[in-house]
């Protein structure tokens, strides 16, 4: 199994359990790490486009490097807002559950996030 | 429209500086603001805002003077290396519709957002976002780049998120945060296709890419996962679970802003994708799929849409029908040999973008006035706003028309347009979901006026009274979608020639008053109606005489909307997020 199959079945498996995280977790928190578990899945994909792109003709593709560290800026913008709005939410609610109809004060472990 | 040439393409345009202005202004004016502080912003926004709107203006001159579209290549490096600026038809005509939308926004907001009104730093943010919205779709309308469309998505939903909790109740936190998990979750599927189209064509170009995109497995997953992480943030029933309550709790000068405009830009992205990048991709299962899910939202958004008993939230849910209604065209673009052409299917429906981004705008504006005026939107108790704030009920009326769809409205040309298409290929179930479609806005706009316009139940006026300017910017927002019908489309859009002007005839009057006769009997069947006092006697007769069959209806509709409320839960959506990205993959393979 070469370096690149390695790399492209770790990118798999990553983005598989952030996405898992995404669905089944009902605290936001976990949700925002869960995606950016997800986020770093496809990240690694980029690193693995550009290794393959070596094996054809240049030494290493710069491009997707490129790509992957605009978009980790963007992630991490998108981190810091989340949890901005977890906070001032914490803040004003008294508990950081994202359902609809859940009373103040409500237990935030309950599901239906 | 304008089809991209390949020799033209590798060069700066005269006027491609048009297009970096058209993104550079609204961010100086954010930086600009950011220095000058609180006391300024708000002149700031009113020295951009018209500067933005010229440059929307002389790109729309400049377009058709050239032949093709204009292009910048940022410091001159052409692509795959460099990126371009692309400015086509449907680039120009959108960008007039965000500068439009923005001006007629920042006028109604004059007085919500002045800063001396609050001690919050509310007027502030306000100010800052509307110029990165507008920075950011002019970036996704002009971005000749699938990577450069990622960034600029990204900088839309980093912008609009606040907008949704500009308030700061707990409850407009949550949606907020609600919108801006799910948005991430549709921009990293969006990324990864992204990641996968690079890897196999080594370029995210979209017009090289358009050259080499082929049918492999590969380019499919990376069409299918881009195309739902993109109507994941268009909101397209079933994954629209942050809409209603984003929508209806922002203020509404940011109602307006994120119904209008902020939608249309992942919309905007998915047209780009089907028709720029892939037209021989998606076969036709797959845009008969994307298409019934339009439909779907169609019937489902407006019988939800009737159940509702805040106005805002009323408008929340037509702007979901009013999304499906967009998805319509792309079955009917499909030209002879199977490919997506961009023809007069694509003309209506970026035409019906256009008018829903103007109309719905108006009608979150006059909703704003009206709900200022009387302190309150429960739409029962908007009797006597007929009376109190004439101006904001006839700018919801027309705003209202123009949505349903009678000429000359733009919605109307776009109708047309579509059903031509229809017919010309034999797709007659298309043609009935687009009538439907103006039946059911019929429905809930007369529902909305009748309340409207009865008399008043109390002898108060809670709130304060709407700013007259603001009035009258929803009403010249609400007119400009009415008129758009009348405007030249064909330098930008490929609309058959004559097809502008010749619709004042009695067939056509007598054609446009159907969906309001429709609209009615929809009203009576599915509406919530709590009859007004001063109401005559008869009304109560009529609910009673249609009774079993009302009942019949309105059970129905209880079950509708039941089945929203669990469409709205978070495993829900996002399972029906996944599905829907192996559906699009199989039914793409399906094809061929």
């Amino acid at each position: 199994m070469s370096a690149v199959t390695v790399f492209g079945l770790c990118a798999a498996a990553a983005v598989g359990l952030g996405l898992y995280g995404l669905i089944t977790n009902p605290q936001p928190l976990r949700k925002i790490i869960a995606f950016n578990l997800l986020g770093s899945g496809v990240f690694l994909l980029f690193g693995v486009v550009g290794r393959r792109g070596a094996a054809a003709s240049i030494g290493n593709d710069p491009v997707p490097q490129a790509l992957v560290i605009t978009g980790v800026v963007v992630a991490f913008s998108a981190t810091a807002l989340a949890i901005a709005l977890v906070l001032r939410l914490f803040q004003k609610a008294g508990s950081t559950t994202l359902s609809d109809d859940a009373p103040p004060g409500a237990d935030p472990s309950l599901p239906g996030g | 429209m304008l089809a991209p040439s390949p020799t033209l393409d590798a060069t700066t345009t005269t006027g491609g500086f048009l297009l970096v202005l058209s993104i550079v202004v609204p961010v100086a004016g954010i930086l600009l603001a950011f220095v000058l502080g609180d006391r300024y912003v708000r002149l700031v926004a009113f020295a951009v805002i018209p500067i933005g709107s010229a440059i929307a203006v002389a790109i729309l001159v400049a377009l058709p003077q050239g032949n093709g579209p204009l292009v910048y290549l940022l410091g001159d490096w052409p692509p795959p290396l460099g990126i371009a600026l692309r400015a086509d038809g449907l680039s120009a005509v959108m960008l007039a519709a965000a500068a439009a939308v923005i001006c007629a926004v920042a006028v109604f907001a004059a007085a919500d957002f002045s800063p001396a009104t609050t001690e919050t730093r509310a007027p502030f943010v306000f100010w800052i976002l509307l110029l990165a919205i507008w920075g950011a779709l002019n970036t996704i309308f002009l971005g000749g780049d699938l990577f450069t469309l990622y960034v600029a998505l990204e900088l839309l939903t980093f912008a609009a998120v606040p907008l949704v909790s500009l308030e700061g109740r707990a409850e407009t936190l949550r949606a907020a945060m609600r919108y801006l998990l799910f948005a991430l979750l549709g921009s990293v599927l969006y990324l990864l296709g992204t990641a996968l189209l690079y890897g196999l064509h080594g370029t995210l170009d979209i017009v090289l890419l358009s050259r080499r995109v082929s049918l492999e497995p590969a380019a499919l997953v990376a069409a299918a996962l881009m195309t739902t992480g993109l109507l994941a943030k268009t909101a397209l029933f079933p994954l629209h679970l942050w809409l209603p309550p984003a929508h209806a709790g922002a203020p509404s000068a940011a109602s307006a802003i994120l119904s209008g405009l902020v939608v249309k830009g992942s919309f905007f992205i998915v047209v780009r994708l089907w028709f720029n990048v892939m037209p021989g991709l998606p076969g036709f299962a797959a845009a008969q799929l994307i298409a019934a899910l339009g439909g779907a939202a169609i019937v489902f958004g407006s019988v939800v849409a009737l159940r509702q008993e805040r106005l805002k939230l009323l408008i929340a849910y037509s702007t979901l029908a009013q999304i499906g209604y967009l998805f319509l065209m792309f079955p009917l673009a499909f030209g002879a040999s199977g490919r997506l052409e961009s023809g007069d299917a694509l003309a209506g429906g970026l035409l019906q973008a256009v008018s829903h981004a103007t109309a719905k705008a108006a009608m979150f504006l006059a909703a704003g006035s009206i709900y200022a005026t009387l302190g309150q939107d429960r739409i029962p108790g908007l009797g006597g706003a007929g009376r109190m704030v004439p101006i904001s009920v006839l700018a919801f009326a027309l705003s209202g028309l123009a949505l349903m769809g009678l000429p000359p409205g733009g919605a109307y040309l776009a109708k047309e347009l579509l059903l031509q298409a229809a017919a010309e290929q034999g797709q007659w179930w298309w043609a009935v979901l687009l009538q439907a479609g103006g039946i059911f806005t019929g429905a809930y706009v007369l529902l909305v006026l009748t309340y409207a316009m009865a008399p008043a139940d109390r002898q108060t006026t809670l709130g304060r009274a709407a700013p007259r300017m603001g009035e009258m910017a929803a009403l010249a927002l609400a007119l400009c979608s009415l008129l758009l019908g009348l405007m030249p489309w064909g330098a930008y859009l490929s609309i058959p020639h004559g097809d502008a002007s010749d619709k004042f005839d009695l067939a056509t009057i007598s054609k446009a008053l159907a969906p309001l006769l429709g609209g009615t009997v929809v009203a009576i069947l599915l509406g919530r109606w709590e009859p007004p006092l001063g109401y005559p006697s008869r009304w109560t007769a009529l609910l009673v005489a249609v009774g079993p069959v009302r009942r019949a209806a309105l059970a129905l509709s209880a079950l509708v909307e039941r089945g929203d409320k669990v469409l709205r839960w978070w495993p829900t959506a996002c399972i029906c997020l996944l599905s829907l990205a192996a559906l699009f993959a199989a039914s793409m393979r399906v094809a061929f």
